[in-house]
């Protein structure tokens, strides 16, 4: 095992993504995501790689496009406020079939809100948050190791399905400082086979053409439908989430990223007193963990959803469960930190049946 | 065990580096640790601080809301980290620049004048180590020796006189006990 390191959230998904490949950056500085450009800066061109510093994250992300045209494993990040001015970018990417890797590391919001960690962009990384039917893959990382090691997935499952991928982390994970270590073998790019549909010197052969529309009457709609196809694939093979205790569990916390690990420290305490906690961690926010979900609601009758957001995530599990158990909601806006006691308090008030169900058994 | 740790002072103190000076000791030291800095709309010359966490388990929030130990090395961070610290807990005090005294009855105090240590040592910028050295002696925590094997790791640049003056400042603070 290689001599673990000491490193800030930020710069382990900097130093994540070159190992996975990555070897073109665009982006511009925000706030608490502003080590990952730094890292980028001086790191990328020690492996023969190109970072740019664009002049808006609107023209990083076309920049990022641009890239990805050319096949190249390539990246932009930001945080809340610059990745909402980069989804027309990302509508595009995902219109044009195309496989860039997105960090957002999230603050407080809506609009310029503050610089502290939450996780109030939940939607928009799930729902597409640009214009139009598409789909982006998106990992939530707990740890700094994970944030160090999700992009190889997310190049993985961009390029073999050709999706843009996102990580989904936030001020704390990317402030924080933690031993990581890096599980996958670094990628040398020049090993990886050009996609067939990339574009570059086409002497010899057919010229390619990546775009993300289609004037024809009905073009846009076989273009969807085709994509649709690989969106099932997705949803039935790269489903990751991550179970503790959940075999006798009488509540399921449920909750993604910074929120997990405060719900580990809840119910090990809960677990002290005797209460039958467990958790299930969502990975992958899409594909959601749907399927899995369906299963427990069959045993499991309170399920709590622990968010640093007004309620976003909820709304998934709700659906998943659709009135087979209750499901109750803990949720702190604003970049407010969530504390282990908070949750215990509010899962003994489930089990006294004094708290109102965001969803109740139908 | 579990220590979840404050270090605050003014920009420039080292607040910063103490902090993950003893975040790499613990990792060095097989245990579980966490680092994070208090970022943002800080002002020049304003206070700076973070968390550390030294733990055998896993660590769920590397912000620690309430420290087992707080270090003050300036006189703002007396008023703003003495209410916070764990009753039983412990709160170190550079007595060179925090003229106030603390109120509560209910923790340990730990005076150090790391200041004037450090210009006994006749390095100004080493008044951290005198802290660092102060907490490690009196938690437990992390051992001098550790933070000492730290030092390199985490400042690469640093030349071996200046490291081993760093030592000395550590095993100066190592000195102070708790009244």
């Amino acid at each position: 095992m290689a001599e673990k390191k000491l490193m800030k959230g930020n710069e382990a998904l900097a130093e994540g993504a070159i190992r996975a490949g990555c070897r073109f950056f665009a982006g511009y500085p925000i706030t608490p995501q502003n080590e990952v450009p730094e890292y980028m800066s001086w790191r990328l061109p020690q492996v023969g790689g190109a970072f740019v510093q664009a002049e808006s994250e609107v023209s990083a992300i076309n920049m990022v496009y641009g890239a990805g045209a050319t096949g190249v494993r390539c990246m932009t990040s930001s945080s809340s406020p610059g990745i909402s001015l980069k989804q027309e970018g990302i509508s595009y990417a995902a219109g044009a079939d195309l496989p860039i890797f997105i960090g957002n590391v999230m603050r407080g919001g809506p609009g310029l809100g503050n610089i502290a960690g939450a996780q109030g962009d939940y939607w928009q990384a799930t729902r597409g948050g640009g214009h139009g039917d598409y789909r982006t893959f998106v990992m939530a990382p707990n740890c700094v190791t994970e944030l160090g090691n999700f992009p190889h997935k997310c190049f993985e499952v961009s390029f073999k399905y050709r999706i843009p991928s996102m990580v989904l982390a936030d001020g704390i994970l990317g402030q924080m400082m933690e031993p990581v270590e890096f599980k996958h073998p670094e990628i040398d790019p020049k090993t990886l086979t050009e996609p067939a549909w990339a574009l570059g010197k086409c002497e010899g052969r057919n010229k390619r053409i990546v775009k993300s529309y289609d004037l024809k009457e009905g073009g846009v709609e076989i273009m969807v439908n085709e994509r649709v196809q690989r969106y099932k694939q997705i949803e039935q093979n790269e489903v990751v989430y991550e179970e503790q205790m959940i075999e006798d569990a009488d509540i399921v916390l449920v909750a993604y990223g910074i929120s997990s690990r405060v719900c580990v420290a809840a119910m090990k305490q809960a677990r002290e007193k005797g209460l039958k906690v467990g958790l299930l961690r969502p990975i992958t926010l899409w594909p959601f963990p749907k399927a899995r979900l369906i299963e427990l609601s069959k045993r499991v009758k309170n399920f709590l959803v622990v968010e640093m957001s007004l309620g976003q995530m909820v709304e998934d599990v709700a659906l998943a469960i659709n009135g087979r158990a209750n499901v109750h909601l803990h949720a702190k806006p604003g970049a407010s930190v969530i504390t282990a006691d908070e949750v215990c308090k509010t899962m003994d008030k489930i089990l006294k049946k004094e708290a109102k169900e965001y969803a109740a058994v139908k | 065990m579990y220590q979840g740790i404050r270090i605050s002072g003014f920009g420039g103190q080292g607040v910063i580096s103490a902090g993950v000076l003893l975040a790499q000791a613990g990792m060095m030291e097989g245990k579980e640790v966490s680092f994070f800095p208090a970022y943002g709309a800080e002002m020049r010359g304003g206070t700076a601080n973070c968390s550390v966490v030294v733990a055998t388990d896993q660590v769920s929030t590397p912000i620690v809301t309430a420290p087992d130990t707080a270090i003050v090395l300036n006189e703002p961070s007396l008023a703003k980290f003495e209410p916070m610290v764990k009753p039983g807990g412990l709160l170190i005090i550079n007595t060179s620049l925090v003229n106030s005294k603390p109120t509560r009855k209910d923790i340990k105090i730990l005076n150090v004048p790391c200041n004037e240590i450090a210009a006994e040592l006749g390095n100004a910028k080493i008044m951290n180590m005198v802290a660092m050295g102060a907490f490690a002696a009196a938690t437990g925590a992390v051992t001098v020796d550790a933070i000492a094997k730290a030092l390199p790791k985490v400042y690469k640049k640093l030349k071996p006189e200046v490291i081993e003056l760093n030592v000395k400042a550590l095993k100066r603070g190592a000195e102070f006990k708790v009244n």
